[in-house]
């Protein structure tokens, strides 16, 4: 369970986040939605102190990660696994080592041990066998699997995905939108990610807040959001002519 | 001014970064290797290129300039070894690596930056600065003054080929080349470029890390680097040597 309390962040004169507060549970997989530029990728990265927050509060499962030492910190960012858009997968590294890092890092484990979960974790995304490529050569789909397999890699607690399927054919999306949430369950995970495909929504939306402009407008889940009265929620919802169809039908 | 202080302060609050014990050693020492490969050896076969043509130029150039028969000839080999020791060598040879090595520690850091894989080492709970940046670091300043030791040997076989086609005799070349040879030159040298390549590393990963953009800003920030830390060694090789010397 994370819980963020009224956070605030400033690019400069830009007001990027504004009160925002939002409880994103475990063993969901928590959506946040809206449009390009309205703040997801900041709450995401603000949520790490990978931007720090101007105030507000985060809480990991009661832990505020703000009043915690750097040392602390980097603990309870070994329990987080995360999906960046672009995979950010090391580049000079093959997909067994990528996965493997975390675990040479951190870890006491034998090679064996090590090369055993780094291939539980391959099959999981099945891609199994692919151990020796490099990231080079991954179609998008492969790299974001990749990139998955890396994020569970030590078992995390909490996962989170900046727009998991951006840049990925509908079908591709689905695969990987599902294995978020396949994850999430089988390990109890607390999973948040953030999208502005209103197909994921439908796929996965358990839990979701719609934010616009740096502001949360709207909570809950794919079938209030359906039929929910918030304009610019069902301006964003319905911007596709097959959302709007699907309105009418209803 | 407050822009300088600025980068100044940013520069500083990420050294406190850098500068801290790995956490884990066997990947630091693999890191390190990684680096002294791509910091040094990459550029053993430039330096020599270059500091054997150098050579010969200063001392075809030195014969033509003392034309006169009241100079002595192992005047030639002499200046050459000065030029190369004190000047060329850590020097020119520093500021060719600020443009080397210096644009590919900015582009790198620098691309990693854009495509969040420096986010992504933060968020295993890595200290990325000082994961990525001090194996460069300790590389440059262990491998640069080899780098100068080799360019000051090339230099001097480059000098006495070069004297050989201006008519100085090997024999003359090698007399001026030992005449009144002051071994403290050579740890001055090497003072010297220890100060260069901790500017070189430091300053060209302090803008590749601090890249913010996409493409155009890794591009830039390695221009930046290679601008600032030849600006640097140029200046701080003035302040050395007026310390070191007088
Ligand atoms: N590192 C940054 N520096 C300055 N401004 C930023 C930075 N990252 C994002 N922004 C700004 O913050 C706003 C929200 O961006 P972002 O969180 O990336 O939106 P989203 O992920 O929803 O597309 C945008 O106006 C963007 O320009
Ligand atoms: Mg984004």
């Amino acid at each position: 369970m994370i819980e963020i309390k009224n956070i605030e962040k400033h690019f400069g004169n830009n007001h990027v986040l504004k009160n925002v507060s939002f409880l994103f549970e475990r063993g969901k997989t928590n959506l946040i939605i809206g449009e390009s530029g309205s703040g997801k990728t900041t709450l995401i990265k603000v949520l790490i102190g990978l931007h720090k927050i101007d105030s507000g509060i985060v809480l990991f499962d009661g832990v505020d990660f703000n009043a915690i030492k750097t040392k602390k910190q980097r603990l309870l960012r070994q329990e987080i696994g995360m999906l960046f858009q672009g995979g950010a997968l090391y580049d000079y590294m093959s997909v067994e080592e990528n996965i493997m890092f975390p675990l040479n890092m951190f870890t006491e484990k034998t090679e064996i041990e090590k090369l055993e979960r780094v291939n539980f974790c391959l099959k999981r995304v099945k891609l199994e066998g692919k151990n020796r490529l490099m990231p080079s050569e991954l179609s998008g789909g492969m790299t974001k699997r990749v990139a998955i397999a890396r994020a569970i890699v030590m078992q995390p607690k909490y996962l989170l995905c900046d727009e998991p399927n951006s840049g990925l054919d509908p079908k591709t999306a689905i695969i990987i939108d599902n294995l978020i949430q396949e994850i999430t369950k089988e390990y109890n995970i607390t999973t948040i990610v953030n999208t502005h495909d209103m197909n994921s929504v439908m796929e996965i939306g358990e839990n979701i807040t719609f934010i616009n402009k740096g502001e949360i407008w709207w909570k809950g889940n794919k079938d209030e959001l359906l039929n929910s009265n918030n304009k610019e929620l069902n301006d964003f919802v319905f911007a596709s002519a097959l959302f709007k169809r699907l309105k009418k039908a209803k | 001014m407050t822009k300088l202080l600025h980068h100044l302060g940013l520069y500083f609050i990420m050294m406190n970064k850098v500068i801290s014990k790995p956490e884990n050693w066997s990947i630091f020492r693999k890191q390190l290797a990684l680096e002294m490969e791509k910091v040094g050896l990459n550029s053993v076969s430039l330096v020599i290129i270059l500091s054997f043509f150098v050579g010969a130029v200063v001392s075809i150039q030195t014969s033509i300039n003392m034309n006169s028969p009241l100079l002595p000839s192992y005047l030639v080999g002499l200046a050459s070894r000065d030029s190369l020791i004190l000047e060329f060598s850590p020097t020119m040879i520093s500021l060719i690596l600020a443009g080397k090595v210096g644009s590919s520690i900015a582009s790198e850091l620098g691309s990693m930056r854009v495509t969040e894989q420096i986010d992504a080492l933060e968020i295993m709970g890595i200290n990325s600065a000082s994961f990525l940046i001090l194996p460069k670091v300790i590389a440059a300043i262990f491998f640069f003054p080899f780098l100068i030791i080799i360019s000051m040997g090339i230099g001097m076989i480059g000098a006495w080929v070069g004297g050989l086609s201006a008519d100085i005799t090997t024999a003359d070349f090698m007399y001026g080349l030992k005449y009144e040879f002051t071994p403290f030159y050579v740890n001055y040298a090497i003072i010297k470029t220890v100060f260069f390549a901790f500017i070189i590393s430091t300053v060209s990963a302090y803008f590749g890390y601090h890249t913010n953009g996409g493409a155009i800003a890794v591009g830039r920030a390695s221009t930046n680097a290679v601008v600032t830390s030849s600006i640097l060694i140029l200046l701080f090789n003035y302040i050395l040597t007026d310390i070191i010397l007088s």
